[in-house]
């Protein structure tokens, strides 16, 4: 179940790596779409917090092009559906997300993330 | 009664089974609620707007349920896999990771409008090797510095735990105060041994000066303090030399249902106007 919403929020926590660690690249990954409840507040309120580059990166990756390269002026109900579903609404549900930085890998396995640590990454 | 972070580490602990029993209890669902909103009452988030909350040591997703249910997004954190798998056939909205909290969270700044965690710091408190990083103070640092960072300004965590002396509630709060916290904590119920909740209450930002919650006291402390009186006494033993009343009246019996019904238990018989009344004498 890693959305987008929380992919656009993961850094990678490896000691010592603390630049060029976002976002995350996924790999191997298999999707799947799940409908979620549409709430247009909590998007408006979200999209200040989103790193937009990263964001609209990651979903051309997947496969969804939906998304302007610039966030709009105007958030229009069509743009906040489109958000409302990459955000929401895209589930990956297998695969990896690499750090860019140090290559760290994090599994995904049904839908969790295994962000476990080896003890000398441990910061 | 032994506490269970003495026993093993959590992710151990919290084995298929124990994870399963955990959930099924129907006892530890009505506790896991009942903290549960009042860690959000704590958290006071404005309301009608919607926020985007951290759950830290989600576990099943009890706690999650309720924020899903009280229309809040969340994403959850958690060390046991077994506990996350049951999570998932529960089927919570939330975002689930596998993480060990000692070792720190990677969410960018600012990422979340508030964190709660129910009974879960105690965990934090026993070193599971002789490794520095994995000494309790250690652990305890890096969770709060990396948690400190993940929340917005102004906004607040709020933390359920228990803690099996004073030193422990000392060492964490010092932690959260250098990782750059305000805030303190808030006893609910305290002159009851059984009600008493002790909770960790975070601040960031708003000011320096947000007013410190207040503990819940009263109500739930019936019979607590009460005095011994040997008049009660003689009146009981007068009663129980009469015939006892039955207790297991109507009401008793559609308690009970309603009681194997939550847990599961197959072929509980249905509710009727029948239930519990007295058999006619057959002639």
């Amino acid at each position: 179940m890693v959305r987008l919403i929380t992919h656009n929020l993961l850094a990678c926590h490896v000691k010592g790596c603390t630049s060029n660690n976002f976002p995350l690249q996924f790999q191997d990954v298999s999707i799947e779409i799940r409908e979620a409840e549409f709430n247009p507040d909590f998007l408006r309120g979200f999209i200040p917090k989103i790193e937009w580059k990263a964001l609209v990166d990651t979903a051309r990756q997947l496969g969804d092009t939906s998304l302007p390269l610039e966030p709009p002026e105007m958030l229009d109900d069509e743009f906040l559906k489109n958000l409302h579903h990459v955000l929401l609404e895209v589930h990956v549900e297998e695969g990896a997300m690499i750090c860019p930085n140090c290559n760290h890998r994090y599994p995904i396995s049904n839908g969790i993330p295994n962000m476990l640590l080896a003890e000398h990454e441990i910061a | 009664m032994s506490r269970p972070e003495l026993i093993a580490p959590p992710e151990i602990y919290y084995g298929d089974t124990e994870a399963r029993k955990y959930t099924k209890n129907s006892r530890n669902q009505q506790i896991q609620a009942d903290m549960t909103y009042r860690a959000l009452e704590l958290l006071s988030l404005p309301p009608d707007q919607p926020a985007f909350l951290l759950d830290i040591g989600c576990g099943s997703g009890l706690s999650g349920e309720i924020l899903d249910e009280e229309g809040y997004t969340w994403a959850g954190v958690d060390i046991s896999p077994s506990m996350l798998e049951v999570a998932l056939e529960r089927e919570v909205d939330g975002d689930l990771f596998l993480q060990d909290i000692g070792q720190g969270f990677g969410f960018r700044p600012g990422s979340f409008d508030g964190a709660i965690s129910i009974s879960v710091l105690q965990w934090l408190l026993n070193a599971d090797s002789t490794h520095p990083t994995s000494s309790p103070p250690h652990r305890l640092q890096r969770f709060f510095t990396t948690l400190h960072s993940a929340l917005r300004n102004p906004s607040r965590a709020v933390f359920q735990f228990y803690p099996s002396s004073d030193d422990q509630i000392q060492l964490i709060t010092s932690i959260a105060q250098k990782a750059g916290f305000g805030g303190g904590i808030v006893v609910d119920y305290p002159n009851s041994n059984k009600a008493k909740k002790i909770f960790l209450c975070l601040f960031i930002g708003g000011g320096g000066t947000q007013p410190m919650p207040k503990g819940l006291e009263g109500d739930e402390v019936v019979g607590a303090g009460a005095k011994f009186e040997r008049r009660r006494e003689r009146v009981s033993t007068q009663a129980r030399s009469r015939k006892r009343k039955s207790i297991k009246d109507r009401d008793w019996i559609l308690k009970k249902k309603e009681l194997y019904r939550k847990r599961g238990k197959e072929d509980v018989p249905n509710d009727s106007r029948y239930t519990g009344r007295k058999r006619r004498p057959v002639f």
